[in-house]
């Protein structure tokens, strides 16, 4: 017998799919402008990739908004809970047809897997994108900062080191959506607000 | 007294002159005298020029007698003495002193050359060069484009009729110097380009981003000359104060910092005018303001003169004096042409390359400029020897991303005492090469004129030359774009030093970053098919047990 839980509310269903879109989008032009192919012509690529910085940016200050006045940034506040567990399910269980040993609720949304992995995007990957991002397009105002011996080349390494961070991570995301207690209940959920529960 | 015939005539005037929309100072029927507004003196009614003048130095007797201080102005410019310190580095440079890789050197060939010089009969060592009247004020400010100086002739123009060459028994008429004089006007493209747009012999050979193009250019060609447009002289950018043209290939200006020029503001008045910043400021771009920030490192130049040589004149790119002296079965010297009827052998020369709309090459440059001087040991061998070498490094702090055109050339040199030497190439004489093709003896003159010891030895040795390019620039939307630099084969490929996004990477985070996103992708294929395959086998289990 299945139970349905209301696990994403409207905004945090926008925030994720506009995050996911901006995300893949910056990928995209992003190793465009590190010169990994050509698809929409280097000049347009940087204005685009730009533009799609400040507006996750816009998106972030609004989500920021959200996780503190709705009190959701607890969801990523890692536990050991059965984490033994979920690593055990990844491992073994998946394969034997075992039950998705975490069931979800609106106060804790994520398995303590996600947890972790959420976490570690936010406090590893995003700032390392983020800081780099942001000196990458205030380069100009290096020497007002205090910064004109930063070589450029640090920021351009640490910037292209956590879009290959970002990369593994989405590739993995993607992944992992199919794990939840059927294949797609977890997309479903991200699509509806609604997850089905064993 | 006025008669009333008049003032009715006044009247009248007055009310045309309203109608016509005329000032209250024309209403008094007076109309302004039609004047030349860009001068206040009609040479033509000067009555010092109205006679025939039999030399070059007649017609300055008389320009100085009333532009008294001219000659003396003259006299201490590099147009003049063909000298120059540099202060820099105190090598002694200047036309008369250096050595390139084109025509190689002026000593022993003077005649030939000084047809370039602003004086009259500098043909030797023994030219006086505090004599007034030998400065030649018509070659730059002649405005009929009659006035020519011919080689050989140390810097006289035909006056009279003439043969010439010598002779050929082709007669060259004479100048009417008198009705060039009564022309005088400010220098021009013509007249700055009669000398400029020909170096190193010939129509755009030396320069590339200056030939005779530039006479009359579009917008195409030169945003600034464009003859239907702005339509720049030399003299718009390179302004000169008492006769001393700003702008110098031996200290040039590799990068201002300081701003559109003002009037009044303390220095500006010493700096180099003929810099793009001299008007354009150090943020130039309104739009693309992201552009000011390549703008610091990069010069103006580097993508805003895409090409050289865009106008139909192509530039010498090499020069092979080594192959110089072939002669055909009849003992005659050889000229050959390629396809679009540039020579591209000449038995005095020896073998070239020419091209048109040529892709410079880019260096770090601060302005600092080191010559191979007559006398400097060189080092024959694979690696050319620098005829110039630009100073610049991506870390000095004064080096901005250049565009140069790189003359490459073999030029004959001094084995045994390992100099380059100063050839006497042309002259009607015993030992010129032009006439005898016999380079010791050649070398031999040339270096008793210079003063160098010659061994006898003559080899030849790989010589570059490299001149910064700032000429013919192309209107904003022939500049070039991002792509052209960012990519890994792009124009500055060779640049070091910086990091350019999209040339540049660290190899390892590459390597580690497409590793880690590999493995991930590899992982979760794993995993997922196994869960498929596991997922069937329960399938078929749990389909056999029931």
């Amino acid at each position: 017998m299945t139970r349905r839980v209301y696990l994403f509310k409207g905004f945090e269903r926008f925030w994720h799919w506009a995050q996911a879109a901006l995300i893949v989008f910056m990928l995209v032009s992003g190793f465009e402008v590190h010169g990994s192919y050509r698809l929409l012509g280097f000049a347009r690529a940087v204005q685009l990739h730009t533009l799609a910085a400040w507006v996750l940016i816009g998106l972030w200050v609004f989500a920021i908004f959200w996780h503190l006045t709705t009190g959701e940034w607890r969801q990523y506040v890692p536990t050991t809970d059965k984490i033994v567990a979920m690593v055990r399910f990844y491992a073994v269980g998946i394969f034997k047809g075992d039950p998705h040993p975490f069931k979800p609720t609106s106060l804790h949304k994520h398995n303590p897997l996600q947890r972790l992995a959420y976490l570690l995007a936010l406090v590893v990957i995003g700032p390392l994108i983020w800081i780099s991002g942001a000196l990458y397009l205030f380069y100009g105002d290096w020497g007002a900062l205090g910064l004109a011996n930063l070589p450029l080349a640090w920021v351009a390494w640490a910037h292209t080191a956590g879009a290959f961070l970002m990369l593994s991570f989405l590739i993995a995301h993607l992944y992992l959506i199919t794990t939840g207690h059927s294949l797609t209940s977890q997309l479903r959920s991200m699509i509806t607000g609604w997850e089905e529960v064993a | 007294m006025t008669t009333p015939r008049s003032v009715h005539h006044l009247a009248l005037a007055s009310v045309v002159a309203l109608f016509a929309g005329g000032s209250a100072g024309m209403a008094l029927g007076q109309e302004a005298k039609v004047v030349k507004l860009n001068t206040t003196a009609d040479h033509t009614k000067f009555k010092e020029l109205q006679r025939t003048f039999a030399s070059g130095p007649e017609v300055t007797q008389a320009c100085l007698q009333c532009h008294t201080e001219a000659a003396g102005q003259v006299h201490r410019t590099k147009h003049w003495t063909w000298e120059f310190i540099n202060p820099a580095s105190n090598q002694k440079l200047g036309k008369k002193n250096v050595i390139n890789n084109f025509c190689i050197s002026i000593p022993s060939n003077t005649p030939f050359c000084t047809s370039c010089h602003v004086g009259y009969g500098w043909k030797d060592t023994t030219f006086d060069f505090k004599s007034e009247q030998n400065v030649d004020c018509l070659v730059c400010h002649d405005t009929t484009g009659n006035y020519r100086k011919l080689p050989g002739l140390a810097g006289n123009p035909v006056a009279q009729d003439m043969e010439f060459p010598a002779g050929s028994g082709k007669i060259v008429k004479g100048i009417d110097l008198g009705a060039v004089a009564r022309k005088v006007g400010k220098s021009s493209r013509d007249t700055c380009g009669a000398c400029h747009f020909n170096g190193g012999g010939g129509d755009g050979v030396k320069h590339g981003d200056m030939d005779t193009s530039l006479a009359s250019p579009d917008k195409a060609l030169d945003v600034h000359m464009d003859a239907s447009g702005l339509d720049f002289t030399c003299g718009t950018c390179h302004k000169a104060s008492s006769h001393d043209v700003p702008g110098s290939r031996y200290t040039p200006s590799a990068r201002d910092t300081k701003g559109a020029l003002v009037r009044g503001r303390e220095g500006d008045d010493k700096r180099n005018p003929a810099t793009c910043v001299a008007c354009h400021d150090n943020t130039p771009h309104k739009k693309e303001a992201g552009l000011n920030l390549h703008a610091r490192k990069i010069a103006c130049q580097t993508c805003h003169i895409p090409a050289i040589a865009r106008g139909g004149v192509a530039t010498k790119m090499t020069w092979d004096w080594s192959t110089a002296g072939k002669l055909d079965d009849a003992g005659q010297p050889i000229l050959r042409k390629d396809t679009k009827g540039r020579v591209v052998y000449d038995s005095k020369k020896g073998d070239f390359t020419l091209g048109e709309n040529i892709v410079p090459e880019y260096v770090w440059f601060n302005g600092e400029v080191t010559y191979t001087l007559l006398g400097d040991k060189i080092v024959p061998g694979d690696e050319p020897t620098r005829i110039n070498r630009l100073g610049g490094s991506a870390g000095d702090g004064k080096s901005m991303i250049w565009p140069v055109k790189v003359f490459r050339g073999a030029q004959p040199y001094d084995v045994a005492n390992q100099t380059l030497v100063t050839p006497h190439t042309a002259g009607n004489d015993d030992t010129a090469y032009w006439k005898n093709f016999g380079w010791p003896a050649a070398i031999k003159t040339g270096m008793q004129t210079s003063g160098a010891p010659f061994s006898g030895q003559v080899g030849f040795v790989k010589t570059e030359m490299s001149w910064p390019i700032t000429h013919m620039v192309a209107p904003k939307e022939n500049a070039l774009g991002c792509a052209d630099c960012h990519q890994a084969a792009g124009r500055l490929a060779g640049i070091d030093g910086i990091y350019i996004p999209g040339r540049d990477r660290h190899a390892l985070i590459d390597l580690a970053g497409w590793a880690a996103a590999g493995l991930t992708l590899l992982g979760v294929a794993g995993h997922g098919a196994l869960r498929l395959v596991k997922g069937r086998g329960r399938a078929a289990q749990s389909g056999a047990s029931s």
